[in-house]
């Protein structure tokens, strides 16, 4: 069966141990995570943990499921398919030797990213978007050379009705 | 008021109904203990702290009460995982406390520290570490609430030795809330509706219920609706007791070791109800063809149970027994009165299944049969003692050969398969209910994993008996070593065991012993009149199989017959 990215965010108690039992789940029954991203909502007590996760569709109703199972989970959405904004950020240190430094920055200003730090051998370039635009982004970049990178993993929201 | 943890924690148990808890003492709880003899809950001193929650399941089991364990830190907390993952998977309600080194030592590697809440959170239906003495009440409450509601399974409560020590106000109000933990027993009618569509169409219909009938008590309205729509009735290993084994819908149980007319009728029904139940593989043999004729409905309280196995036509998220309920009065509004009529030929079918292949096995005059002493122990017993068993070839002939007639009267350990379950589990059952009849059935390998509870039984005069179906082969093992890897018994063979005659002695409880098949009955009478501790002994066939077989992974309806 055709195995499908799917962005999965829940609301859960901000309460020690509950990420542990969110990834001891994916662990234990062998679901996959690929980005794992959590922090604190503005109501007090409640975090949002968003994963993505790589399952074909008997596997993601099981995610959902087991996940609502947890006692410390208040809800459970699948957003693939919803009409919601998913973004990721990235923090990507290049190289920037000197025949280099005017096309990075061209490129940046392309992508409209920011250059956060520079150096007389590196940029680092600080970057938001959809999953698309940062793999194009880094094709753009890898002939550079990449030194290191720091990426977010994927956080999503659903959109408001217009 | 102002008042310790410890007490906290007794007026929550006093407060919970509690009238017995498991344990084994120890540092990290010693203020408990000390309050615990203050109040007026009975306490089971075990000799190992799993056996205090194989009995603390065995209660529950028996009574349908949240079974409670309590047991110190380190040792005693890790001791406990077999129990509470056995439990889990069993979905078997209860409270397992235990203690913790001091707040200000967590995380050091203290004296008897040990991660209690990450070892169980994968076996635990929710665990909690109480750190502050201000949460214990409403942690402990919570506790029990999520033990016994919508999927039972057991709760641990880990409590560090100073939050026991620590003061502060009693909050008398029970009522908790659990914003995130609403479990949902009112089933959709439109699916039953659905459901009452598929019944009057089946010609060949099949009910399965499992093990959440009993959870639920809805083994009444199981055989209602049974009788009603004359539906024959399979049930798995857990199932056992939900529907009567002398009515004439009976066929057994389904599964790996299950009747041939019940697998037969897995494999050819047009409809599966099954209530209750996971799909376990032991159950299901090859998944791809397993009930391949028939479309399956699926009732269960657990969402995650349904189409976690195998796709279903109707699911139906809801309690068993209010579904059933509810379908019972579906029915009788319909005026439905021709089933009998409907179902005739698949019933005829069904006998000839049955008189094709019946349980039977051949009692000669020297060697004891397995199956024999459980057919004696049925007949003696009248068919009314709760049974507790082992894992392994003794479950399965007490599956196979005693016919229960009730729901909480088969204590077994199906989904983990704990060997070692059953004499403490029957020391909890005998515990809960202390009027009846409550026999251990064992194998002479796991008999041995828990030996030690014999004193406790002893000790604290809950007087069960212990029929050990003795081979001198972990028997269940042999007999797969035997069919399916050339007769090479690696490591089965147990050539020196210990005189459970002379050991029934040692621990001040009575030994007997039957070694020719003559010998069973008398035994059996004098073991189950005696008001102690019996360990029966019998020295049975050595290699004998349990049949029918359907190979692991196999169509279950293609079974090895002798």
């Amino acid at each position: 069966m055709q195995e499908n990215k799917h962005v999965i965010t829940m609301l859960v108690d901000n309460e020690p141990g509950v990420l542990a039992r969110v990834v001891g789940l994916f662990g234990g029954r062998g679901f996959n995570i690929e980005s794992l991203c959590v922090a604190e909502t503005v109501t007090t007590g409640i975090s949002r943990i968003t994963i993505v996760t790589k399952a074909n569709p008997p596997v993601v109703e099981q995610i959902e499921k087991q996940l609502n199972k947890l006692i410390n989970i208040v809800k459970v959405r699948d957003l693939t398919h919803e009409d919601a904004v998913k973004r990721e950020m990235a923090l990507i240190c290049v190289k920037a030797s000197p025949e280099y430094r005017a096309e990075i920055l061209r490129i940046v200003d392309i992508f409209r990213c920011k250059v956060v730090d520079v150096g007389l051998e590196h940029f680092i370039i600080e970057v938001t978007g959809d999953e698309g635009k940062l793999t194009a982004l880094l094709n753009l970049l890898k002939p550079m050379g990449i030194k290191k990178i720091a990426r977010t993993g994927t956080i999503a929201l659903m959109r408001e009705p217009k | 008021m102002e008042m310790t943890g410890a007490q906290i924690l007794m007026a929550v148990l006093e407060e919970q109904g509690v009238d017995t808890i498991f344990g084994f003492p120890g540092g990290a709880v010693i203020d408990i203990y000390d309050e615990l003899v203050k109040t007026d809950i009975r306490h089971i001193l075990v000799r190992h702290e799993q056996g205090a929650v194989h009995a603390a399941d065995g209660y529950a089991r028996a009574s349908g009460r949240p079974g409670v364990c309590l047991v110190t830190s380190g040792p005693g907390a890790t001791n406990t995982v077999t129990g509470i993952a056995t439990a889990y998977m069993d979905s078997i309600p209860m409270v397992v406390i235990t203690g913790q080194v001091p707040t200000h030592l967590i995380g050091n590697d203290a004296f008897q520290e040990v991660d209690i809440t990450g070892i169980t959170r994968p076996c635990t239906k929710h665990n909690y570490l109480v750190k502050s003495v201000d949460d214990l009440a409403r942690v402990l409450r919570e506790a029990f609430y999520i033990a016994m509601s919508g999927r039972p399974g057991p709760v641990l409560v880990d409590i560090p030795k100073d939050v026991a020590n620590a003061h502060t106000r009693w909050n008398d109000n029970p009522q908790i809330r659990i914003k995130s933990y609403q479990p949902n027993y009112k089933p959709n009618m439109k699916q039953l509706k659905k459901v009452v569509g598929l019944i009057k169409k089946a010609k060949r219909p099949l009910l399965f219920g499992g093990g959440g009938l009993i959870l639920s008590n809805a083994a009444e309205a199981f055989t209602e609706f049974a009788r009603q729509t004359r539906t024959p009735v399979t049930t798995s290993l857990m199932g056992l007791g939900a529907f009567p084994g002398s009515d004439p819908l009976w066929l057994g149980m389904i599964g790996m070791h299950g009747t041939y007319r019940a697998n037969m009728s897995a494999g050819n029904c047009d409809l599966l109800i099954a209530i209750g139940v996971r799909f376990d593989d032991r159950v299901t043999g090859k998944i791809d063809t397993f009930a391949g004729k028939a479309k399956i409905v699926h009732i269960d309280i657990d969402p995650t149970s349904i189409r976690k196995n195998v796709q279903v036509a109707v699911p139906v998220v809801g309690g068993c027994r209010e579904s059933l309920e509810k379908l019972n009065a579906l029915i009788a509004e319909e005026q439905i009165d021709n089933f009998d009529e409907r179902h005739q030929e698949w019933l005829q079918q069904i006998d000839e299944w049955k008189a094709q292949f019946r349980m039977a096995y051949d009692q000669g005059e020297t060697v004891i049969k397995p199956q024999f002493v459980i057919d004696k122990l049925f007949e003696l017993t009248k068919g009314q003692a709760i049974v507790t068993t082992e894992v392994g070839q003794n479950q399965m002939w007490a599956a196979q050969f005693y016919h229960f007639d009730g729901p909480r009267q088969f204590i077994t350990s199906g989904g983990l398969g704990t060997m070692g379950f059953g004499l403490p589990a029957a020391i909890g059952a005998k515990a809960a209910c202390p009027d009846r009849q409550v026999v251990d059935i064992a194998g002479d390998g796991s008999i041995q994993m828990n030996i030690q509870e014999m004193a406790t039984a002893v000790q604290s005069c809950l007087p069960v008996k212990i029929v050990i179906l003795n081979n001198g082969y972990l028997g269940m093992v042999r007999q797969w070593q035997e069919l399916f890897y050339d007769r090479r018994y690696a490591c089965t063979l147990m050539d020196h065991q210990p005189d459970f005659v002379k050991l029934a002695d040692a621990y001040g409880a009575l030994g007997l012993r039957a070694t020719r098949p003559d010998e069973v009955e008398k035994v059996l009478q004098e073991g189950l009149a005696s008001d102690r501790t019996v360990i029966m002994d019998f020295v049975v066939e050595k290699e004998e199989s349990v049949y029918p077989m359907v190979p692991a992974g196999a169509n279950i309806t293609e079974m090895l017959l002798v």
